[in-house]
């Protein structure tokens, strides 16, 4: 009775904290590669727990520069380079085909797979990975990354994870959740009855800093990922939000508002020396750092609306970025620096922005999502994840920095919020 | 707990005004008490019934007018949200009469204290929202201030758009969550 007891309560909790993210491409690229995934060859007594041809051609998939093609569509399935019919894959207009093979060794597993390209008849790349069963969703991924990058140029970001919020309707409950880039292995990382806001990244991946109103009020902390270490960084009087990393991880940026004035600082989080960047009794807020972690950018309303702002952090000299619409906020940056995407408001209806950091040209990237908000760019500056509302419901959605792919994370429970991308773990 | 002090409260102002009502009527009050007396001469009786009865109803005139007042004093300290514009931290006109009750109320009661908790509607980012909502409470608190009541009294936090009243996506709820909220602590 106790026992049945104890798994009817973890049966309810794991439903509240999952949010259980899947994803549902909404639009590709039109120059989509076609690529065949053949299904790998394994011999063992019992099938995988995890299905890794499948989820390497889903991963493909989903990145919007690929289309694959389902098994069921193949003439031949071949697991060797030699058995390969160039002529099957021809008439099934596939520019490449990736096949492998999954064999079990002393420590786990190791998989051997070769990317074909049907149009020069030849095998363009070969690859061996090992790991143990615990690892085979990361061989999955490793594949996928191996491949995105060998055949598009850009590096993939398959074996990239994602923090961000989930709430009950009645927002009762905040949960901090880490999951795979696609939505797999959701892990609750901090829950709390009390709002939580603002997760970001280290930028070697072993940290989230993120707002917590534990206490009543807004303060930061940081998390340790691998020991679930919390340690409060910025509690000062007043409100203390919207933590970034410096590109160093030396330095956090945030805002603290004392009396209602939100200014950005600098923390050192070595010497914990605290310096003051904005000096405006406008709002200020949403630091996010450039590249060269000299400029910062942030929000500011003090032309009358919100909008965005560049500082030096050390000469303090403050010029304004956006000038299209009355309502843009929050940027982020692509890791090259040459982009910044934000919330855009055009026509009473909020979307997601890109601007060129150098030529200010705007181009508006969502327009079949409503409120979006909270964007974050993948470590490849090729996707932005961010928040969307749908049906009273809010919902993870991303979208190239080009605006050609989109595709939506939704959830079986409650309201999906503040997705947050990681660097590329290594 | 709170809402029965507010009303002792009300009540205690409620008899304070009553008294100095009183005093200005006492010599009104003595006819009154005369009336006992004069019972038995009709004309006098009579005389004095009119005057009682001029005298008495304009009491009770002075007394229905004196409990509308504390009505409507108490019905305004009942009003403890007050709403914003979009991207607005701009005290509405209609919300003043309540924020002055709460000043005087405030300001009476040295001991009362209040957290005013700011909220904004889901639209826009997240962080802007809660600096928004700060600027909403503390547009409450100077206007507080500015209407008698002490900076020590008051508390301000801001929770952006992360507690909305009203969970749903349209304009009647937005404007239902462009919110400040006044919670009193101690009465």
């Amino acid at each position: 009775m106790v026992k049945f007891f104890i798994v009817i309560v973890f049966v309810l909790i794991s439903s509240v904290s999952r949010a259980e993210l899947f994803i549902e491409i909404t639009q590709g690229k039109q120059s989509a590669m076609p690529i065949a995934v053949v299904p790998f060859a394994w011999h063992g007594a019992a099938p995988l727990v995890e299905d890794i041809s499948t989820i390497v051609q889903n991963n493909l998939s989903n990145s919007g520069y690929f289309r694959t093609l389902a098994p069921s569509g193949m003439i031949s399935q071949p697991t060797r380079v030699e058995d390969v019919v160039f002529n099957d894959w021809q008439r099934l207009r596939q520019d490449f085909v990736l096949l492998g093979r999954i064999d079990q060794t002393e420590q786990g597993y190791a998989i051997e797979f070769h990317v074909l390209d049907v149009h020069q008849r030849v095998e363009i790349l070969r690859h061996r990975v090992r790991g143990s069963e615990g690892q085979l969703r990361d061989l999955a991924h490793y594949i996928s990354d191996f491949v995105f990058e060998r055949l598009t140029g850009v590096p993939g970001v398959f074996s990239t994870k994602l923090v961000y919020v989930t709430t009950n309707r009645e927002r009762t409950q905040f949960n901090l959740n880490y999951a795979d880039a696609d939505g797999a292995r959701e892990q609750l990382i901090f829950t709390s009855r009390h709002p939580i806001i603002s997760p970001a990244w280290s930028p070697d991946g072993r940290q989230i800093a993120y707002v917590s109103f534990e206490s009543g009020r807004s303060e930061i902390f940081i998390q340790t990922l691998a020991t679930g270490q919390r340690e409060k960084v910025a509690a000062f009087p007043g409100s203390n939000s919207a933590p970034a990393f410096s590109p160093d991880g030396k330095k956090l940026a945030f805002v603290r508002s004392e009396m209602g004035n939100p200014e950005i600082y600098v923390l050192d989080l070595s010497s914990r020396q605290l310096e003051r960047i904005t000096n405006h009794f406008a709002i200020d807020t949403e630091p996010q750092w450039m590249p060269d972690g000299r400029n910062i950018i942030f929000t500011s309303n003090r032309a009358g609306g919100p909008q965005i702002y560049n500082v030096d952090i050390h000469s303090k000299q403050t010029r304004r970025l956006t000038f299209e619409g009355s309502y843009n906020a929050r940027a982020r940056v692509t890791p090259d620096g040459r982009k910044m995407v934000y919330v855009h408001q055009s026509s009473g209806r909020f979307h997601i922005a890109a601007q060129d950091m150098q030529s200010g040209m705007v181009q508006i990237l969502t327009t079949d999502t409503e409120l979006d908000e909270s964007p974050s760019v993948a470590p490849n500056g090729s996707m932005v994840i961010y928040a969307a509302s749908e049906r009273n419901r809010s919902i993870l959605a991303a979208v190239s920095v080009d605006g050609e792919v989109k595709f939506r994370l939704p959830s079986k429970y409650g309201d999906v919020r503040e997705p947050a991308w990681s660097p590329i773990l290594r | 707990m709170q809402q029965k002090t507010l009303f002792k409260t009300v009540g205690l102002a409620f008899g304070a005004m009553m008294i100095s009502a009183c005093s200005s009527t006492g010599d009104v009050n003595e006819g009154a008490a005369s009336e006992a007396t004069a019972i038995q001469q009709q004309a006098e009786e009579q005389a004095q019934e009119q005057a009682t009865t001029a005298v008495s109803s304009a009491a009770l005139e002075g007394e229905a007018l004196q409990a509308q007042a504390n009505e409507a004093q108490a019905a305004l300290l009942q009003q403890t949200v007050f709403y914003f514009d979009f991207d607005q931290s701009t005290i509405k006109n209609e919300s003043k009469a309540a924020l002055i009750a709460h000043a005087g109320y405030l300001a009476a009661n040295g001991a009362a204290r209040v957290v005013l908790e700011g909220h904004t509607d889901e639209r826009g980012t997240v962080e802007y929202n809660l600096a928004l909502g700060e600027r909403r409470a503390l547009s409450v608190r100077g206007f507080l201030l500015a209407n008698g009541a002490a900076a020590n009294q008051i508390q301000v936090v801001s929770f952006g758009e992360e507690r909305p009243a009203v969970n749903a996506s349209n304009e009647d709820a937005y404007a239902k969550n462009r919110r400040v909220e006044v919670k009193y602590q101690s009465r």
